[in-house]
Formats: structure tokens, sequence, C-alpha cells
């Protein structure tokens, strides 16, 4: 039995267990994690069914008040008696425990909160009405009520046939509107965004020239002459513009809809406030799918609205990735040459060995560290100076002496670049010597030999590096609080103003987009599926942008096969 | 047997040596009456790796014009070290210390003025584990000329495929000249690599044990292959092998410890060497 024991223990069988074991750990979590985000994420694109309900729980004055509820079930949960009773609500203490349930019943201004709470037994009366609409709007959040006239232009539109047919055309007559409104809506964005923004640049444009003439004492009767005449002229395109807009909203805001929300209340809604109206509790699955999908489009590809809880994410999509690939432009360049000079050039010794140290030891730093210096030395120092020499006419607004994308791309570099530096050392390191000797021998110098046969061979160790720089930076939140990130910024940092990438904006972040939603949101119940939502798209984009990098790294792998000797 | 071989080669002084190796390029008989060029001279040559490690001592020799000289010896006596005089690879070496003189067609090459990366054209260098670049077998042959800035398609069309069939490759390769060169077997590419070198057109070659890697069939490939250069080349080649020296070369120079112990016509060597210890190496009962 003991030697058997022995011979177990000397196999190393319980050091293999041991090891499948931890593997299994670690697998459970990440696997755990991502269903936890795609669950919670993913679900609250899904349109729900609204239910209709009375509620009417106890009450001290033991009077009863019975309220209409209409909304969509979020989650319940078990509360000890003792908590309701102390929150005004006189439940019979005998009983443990109630069930409780969240309800979402949107019309924010109507009752002033989106959310409730209802103890699951005081509801009464469930139905699910085939009729109740349920609606994104651009303000004051979602909307669930039933349809009861439209109005174009404040007069009531009449329907014939019998009540049902009633219902069915005015259903489909209030998508058509709405599909109106929304078609406007389009015009008016590209309108306010794209051509007025473009007339507000040029125009910034023109005031800055004239400024900088005016301190390079250099403007002349001409000079003013002809920026007056560029002036006037995107005067008069504004002008033109300014009428399309005024006729463009009368458009939007010539019909409306009345709904009777819950309790009997009657409300007006213009069509131009609606983003999306469906009617859930006749949707099949098809349909339900299909509007899934559209909600999760939009959450993709539009912008913010709503302090950031409604919406989509686009520009922090694009930030994150935008400031990602800028910093992968500075960091790569970078650290292979200061790799190459450290392998190939310095001479090896107790300074180089230092200097390993300390790059070794920069990748340890906090990031919110280095965050302090991008501010410190990248914004108020060199920022600063730059304003000074080329943008004097912008001032006392800063340029680049403020956070911008620029600053945020340098300092994550600056925090990747030891990543860069080892990884490629290693590789160059890793290139058998008799490859660089063939080289030499055929007269090529040492720089030749560099550059045409072991850098080329040791780019997948660059690519390795880099890869490991972007898994990094992508994730990294705290040092870009203070060198350019913000909660909302109003354009991207690409767009068809020339020079078309704009170094000096601030931009948006999937990672402070999950801090400011969560935690920085007045309405958290309504934000919170949005957190996880974000936390998947950036635990994808990480993903999807390391699997390019690994892409092209195996791609360079299988092209600069190492020799096997 | 140890004490006397040192002894023997305390006692043979350099001054024998040089007279030696003048003696045999003086005496026409010996190589076929064609009288005989220098091509690399070397006098008094010391090799440090450090301060207390000293890899030649005091070496006189001198490399005969478009004839092959053979370095035969025992692991570790300097041969490899020798012949990377000749191209100045030793200079890769941190902390290589190179006293004497190595002259190439009359010229000291370790010169200031000397451009190493000329010198190494002049003098192409095959190495023992073939060496092919992660590139094409085209673009591998075509490396050399590409430094010297040469990119006319015409110019290196040609020359790849003269080098590749002067290094009796070509008929193998010549359908996939653009397929990877680390795709080729291990024979096929230290001929490559051989003809990556001839590419340049170097005045030496030196081949530093260039078929111990290889199967006896590429060995023997490799040799009907420097029989042939040998004609437009001047071929220095490193060689464990006793047979491959003896089947190649005109010319053996036999090593020990640092020190060139005996420099002769092959056949010399072979048949009537001169040292005693060279005959114990070469019937095998040491080294």
């Amino acid at each position: 039995m003991n030697s058997e024991l022995t011979t177990w223990m000397r196999r190393g069988t319980p050091w293999i267990w041991l090891n499948a074991g931890a593997v299994a750990i670690c697998m459970v979590m990440v696997v755990g994690l991502l269903m936890l985000l795609t669950v919670r994420g993913m679900s609250y694109f899904w349109p729900r069914d609204v239910l209709q309900a009375n509620y009417a729980p106890p009450t001290s004055t033991g009077e009863l008040l019975t309220t209409q509820v209409i909304g969509e079930f979020v989650e319940s949960e078990m509360v000890v008696a003792a908590q309701i009773v102390s929150s005004g609500i006189p439940v019979d203490e005998t009983q443990d425990l109630y069930e409780r349930q969240l309800l979402k019943l949107g019309n924010r201004d109507l009752t002033g909160a989106d959310f409730t709470w209802a103890l699951s037994d005081f509801v009464k009366d469930v139905k699910y009405p085939a009729e109740v609409v349920a609606m994104e709007r651009r303000e004051w959040g979602n909307f669930y009520g039933f349809l009861q006239d439209i109005q174009e232009s404040g007069e009531s539109i009449a329907f014939a046939g019998d009540a049902a047919d009633i219902e069915a055309k005015r259903w489909i007559d209030f998508n058509q509107r709405l599909q109106r409104a929304l078609d406007i809506r389009d015009d008016i964005y590209v309108i306010e965004n794209q051509e007025i923004g473009a007339i507000n640049y040029a125009m910034e444009k023109l005031r800055l020239r004239e400024r900088r003439l005016e301190l390079d004492g250099e403007e002349s009767k001409e000079t003013s002459a002809e920026i007056a005449v560029l002036r006037a002229k995107l005067d008069t395109e504004f002008a033109v513009l300014q009428n399309d807009l005024v006729v463009l909203y009368q458009a939007v805001n010539r019909d409306a809809a009345i709904f009777l929300a819950a309790n009997e209340q009657k409300i007006e809604i213009v069509f131009a406030d609606i983003v999306r109206a469906y009617k859930p509790n006749q949707m099949g699955l098809f349909s339900k799918l299909l509007t899934y999908f559209s909600k999760l489009g939009e959450f993709m590809t539009a912008e913010p609205r709503e302090a950031n809880t409604e919406g989509g994410v686009f520009p922090a999509i694009f930030g994150t990735v935008m400031m990602v690939m800028l910093m992968s432009v500075f960091v790569t360049p970078f650290g292979v040459m200061a790799a190459v000079y450290l392998r190939e050039y310095a001479r090896q010794g107790f300074v180089t060995r230092v200097i390993r140290i300390a790059v070794n030891n920069l990748a340890g730093v906090p990031s919110i560290v280095y965050g302090v210096f991008g501010l410190g030395f990248f914004i108020y120092i060199i920022g600063a100076e730059i304003d000074q020499m080329f943008y004097p006419e912008v001032l006392p607004a800063p340029t680049f002496g403020t956070p911008g994308l620029l600053w945020a791309s340098l300092t994550l570099a600056l925090l990747t670049v030891p990543v860069v530096i080892v990884a490629t050392e290693e590789g160059l390191a890793r290139i058998p010597r008799s490859v660089r000797e063939g080289s030499l021998a055929l007269g090529a110098t040492k720089f030749e030999t560099l550059w045409r046969v072991v850098l080329p061979m040791a780019s997948p160790a660059m690519m390795t590096g880099l890869i490991l720089a972007v898994a990094r930076a992508a994730g990294e939140v705290a040092p870009l609080m203070l060198v350019g990130v913000v909660k909302l910024a109003p354009t991207l940092p690409l767009d068809g103003n020339f020079p078309y990438l704009h170094l000096e904006q601030k931009f948006m972040h999937l990672g402070f987009h999950i801090y400011d939603v969560g935690f920085q949101s007045p309405n958290i119940e309504a934000a919170r599926p949005l957190v996880f939502a974000t936390a998947l798209l950036l635990v994808i984009v990480i993903a999807s942008l390391n699997l390019t990098a690994v892409a092209l790294r195996n791609h360079l792998r299988e092209k600069y096969k190492a020799l096997d000797v | 047997m140890n004490d006397k071989s040192s002894e023997q080669t305390q006692d043979a002084p350099s001054s024998t040596m040089k007279m030696d190796v003048s003696a045999v390029l003086g005496d026409k008989t010996k190589t076929g009456g064609e009288a005989l060029s220098s091509c690399i001279d070397i006098e008094s040559l010391n090799l440090f790796y450090s301060k207390d490690k000293q890899a030649l001592i005091d070496i006189n020799l001198t490399i005969p014009k478009q004839r092959v000289t053979a370095f035969i010896g025992p692991s570790g006596c300097g041969k490899s070290s020798l012949l990377r005089c000749f191209n100045r690879m030793n200079d890769l070496v941190d902390d290589c210390v190179i006293e004497g003189l190595v002259s190439l067609d009359g010229r000291d090459i370790y010169q200031k003025s000397v451009d190493v990366a000329d010198l190494r054209r002049r003098v192409g260098m095959v190495f023992q584990k073939p060496n092919p670049f992660p590139k094409s077998i085209y673009e591998n042959v075509a490396y050399g000329l590409r430094i010297q800035g040469i990119n006319s398609k015409r110019v290196l069309d040609e020359a790849v495929e003269e080098s590749l069939s002067a290094a009796a490759l070509w008929d193998e390769v010549k359908d996939r000249l653009n397929d990877s060169a680390l795709g080729l077997s291990g024979g096929q590419q230290q001929r490559l690599v051989i003809a990556r070198t001839i590419a340049v057109e170097p005045e030496v070659l030196l081949l530093d044990e260039p078929a111990s890697a290889l199967d006896p069939i590429s060995t023997l490939k490799i040799e009907e292959l420097i029989n042939e250069l040998k004609t437009d080349y001047t071929i220095v080649i490193v060689t464990h092998n006793m047979q491959q020296a003896a089947r190649v070369s005109d010319f053996t120079a036999f090593m020990y410890m640092g020190n060139m112990v005996e420099f002769d016509s092959t056949n010399s060597i072979f048949t009537n060497p001169r040292q005693k210890q060279t005959e114990d190496y070469i019937t095998g009962r040491y080294g």
C-alpha cells in the first residue's frame, strides 16, 4: 500500500492533477466572465413584453390606493419583511420574506422615475395587452402606453372602419409618419453636424488667419478686404443652411401623436422626438429578432444620448481604436530602434545593463504616474510650447496645450515602450549568428545586414511586443483621464475638414465610458445593462485588435521562418 | 606522446616554416610544372581571443593562387580562426586581437584604409552549417548583388542562373526560384550558399568545413564542385576529414594547438610527412 502510494507520488500524478486543476480554474473564470458580460449585456437589447397591472400595496392609513403600472419586468428578488416595513409599507411581519420585482415603467416625464420596485403579492390583474406601444425617445427615456390619435398640424386624422380596423390603420399611418420624421431628422443631422460644422470650421480658420496677420503686423487693406469677402460668402452659405433648417424643423414638428399612458394620463408626443416605436406584445420571434439587431446596431454605430445612458457608443469605439492605432504607430518604431541600438550597436557592459534594468522597471511604474507625467511634460511643457510657436493666434485658448488624442497616444506609447523593447531584443538575440555572418561574408555592411536580413527575421518578435503593448494600452483608463479622454466629445477626431485627423481633439474611450455610465450616471438602473454591454464590447475590440496583430505575426513568422539550426 | 608533440612544436621555429613554404612554391615538379603565384601571404600572425587565450601562434604561410589549399588538424587547433582572418570575420568577436601581417595580393588587409565590406566581397566564405536567408532561392543568390546596388532584373537573372549553374544547382531549382530557400535539402542549401557566394565574383573562396553537416552523396557533390571551381578561384578549405583533404586539395597545411606544423603539397603530406606529429595525425594515432 505504502509503496503504491510512493509510486503514485513519484510518477508525479498529483502534480499533473494540480496543474490540470489550475488550468481548469482559469478556463472557468474566463468563460464565466465572458458569459456574464454577454448575458447581462446582450439581453438589454431584447424587446421584452410589456405588462399592464394594478398595484395596490398596503398603506399605513389602511386606505387602498391602486395604481396602474405599464412597463417591462426586469428582475425579482427576495427581501426581508422588516426592511419593507421600515421603508413605510406595513406588510405582515410574520411572513419572513417577500418577493419584489423591478419594473421599468419609463415615462420619466410623467412619473419622475424610470424604475419602480413592486411587491409581487400586491401586483394584480397582470395582462399583456396587444396594443401597448413601447417607444424610445430622444428625451425622457422610454415610453409605454396606448396610441390614441394622430395629429397633423393640430388636426386629428380620421380612419374609417370598425375599431380593430382603425387601430391597425392608425398604427400603419403612425409608422409611415415616424419614418418620414426620421428621414427629416437625418437631413437635419447632416446639415447641423457636417455642413454647418464645416462652415464654422472655415469661419474659425478665417478668424485665426486674421488674428495671425494682426499678430505678425502684416495686415493691410487688401488682406482685410479679402477676408471680409470670404466671410461674407460663408455668411451667405450659413444663412441658406439656416433657412433650410427652419423649413426642416417645421416639417419634422408637423406631426404629433396622442398617447394614453398608465393611469389614463394623456400625453402628446411629437414624432420628431421618437427614435423607435414597436408593439412588443404583438411581435413574433422574427420581428423581435429584427428589432433586437436594429437596437444592437444602433448601440454600435450611433452617438450616445441622455448623458450617455442611451443611444450608442460609436464615438467611444472609434476613440479607443484610433488611440490604440496611433499608439502603435508611435511605439513600434521607437521601441524597435531602441532595442536595435541596445542589442546591436551599444557596447555590452555596465551601462547597457543598467539601461536594461531601468527599461524593465519602467514597465512596472503605475499607469497613473504616466498620466501625471504626460500631463506635466507633454501637455504643460511641450504642448504649451507648440501653442506659443505655431498657434499664437488661437491663444489664450490652447490647441495642443490641453489634453488630447496625440498626448494620450504618446503617454500610452511611453507606458508600453518597455514591452516592445524587451520583446524586440529577445527576437534579435534569437537570430542565428550564422545568418548574420552569411550576410556579412557577402560584403554587406552591418547596417545592410540589419536592414535586409536581421530586422525582417525579427519582425515576428516585434509584433509580439506590439501585441502585448496593444493589450495593455487598450485596457488602460487611469492615465487617459488626465491626458485626453472625456465623457462626451462633440466630434470625432477624424472628419471631413482638413487636415482630417485632429490630433489635438479630446476623445471618448470605452474604458472610461464604462466608468462614466456605471458610476457617474444619474440613472443607474437604466445604465447598468449598458455597462455590461460596453464592457463586452471593450473585450471584443481589444480581442479583435489583438487577433489582427496575431494574424499579421503568424504571416510574418511563416515568411521568415527561423532556421532550425 | 603528448610530451613529445609539444616538444616538437616548440622545436619547429617559424623561420624553418617559412622556408618550407617558399620551397614548396618554388618547386614546380610537385605541382605539375606551372609557376605558382601567391594569393594570400601570412607573416608572423598571432591571434588572441583574450589576454591569456592565444588561438594562433606565429603563423607564416602563403596560399597559392587558383589552387585548393586544405587546413587539417584536430578540433580547436585554430584552423577556422586562421581561415576567418582572411576575410576579417574575427572582427566580429569582441576582444579579439590580431598581430602580424595578412596580405591579399600584396596589400595588408588589416590596414585602417581597407573597406571591410569590399574585402569580404573579394574573399567569399561558406560556413559549416548551410545558412541561407529566409528569402526565396532567387533572392538568396541576388542578395550580394543587390547589396552592391545592382537592381536591374536582366543582370540579376543572368547572374542567378550563372551562379546556380556553377554551383550545380540550376537544374534542380530552376522551376522554383521563387520558393523559400529554407525548403531545400541540406546539401542543396549548401550549394545554394556557394552559388550565393560566387555570384558576387570573389577572388578567394573560404570553405569552413562545408560538408561536415551533409550526407555522403551531398558531400560528393560539394567535392566535385570544388574541383570545378578551382580553375577560377583560390580556394581554402578547412576540413576534419583527411580523405576529403586528400581528394580535393593541392596543398595541405597541418595545424596543431595554434601552430602551423607542416605545409606542403598534399601528396607530400600524405605520403611523406616530414614532421612526426603530422604522420601521427594522418595515420590516426591521435587527434
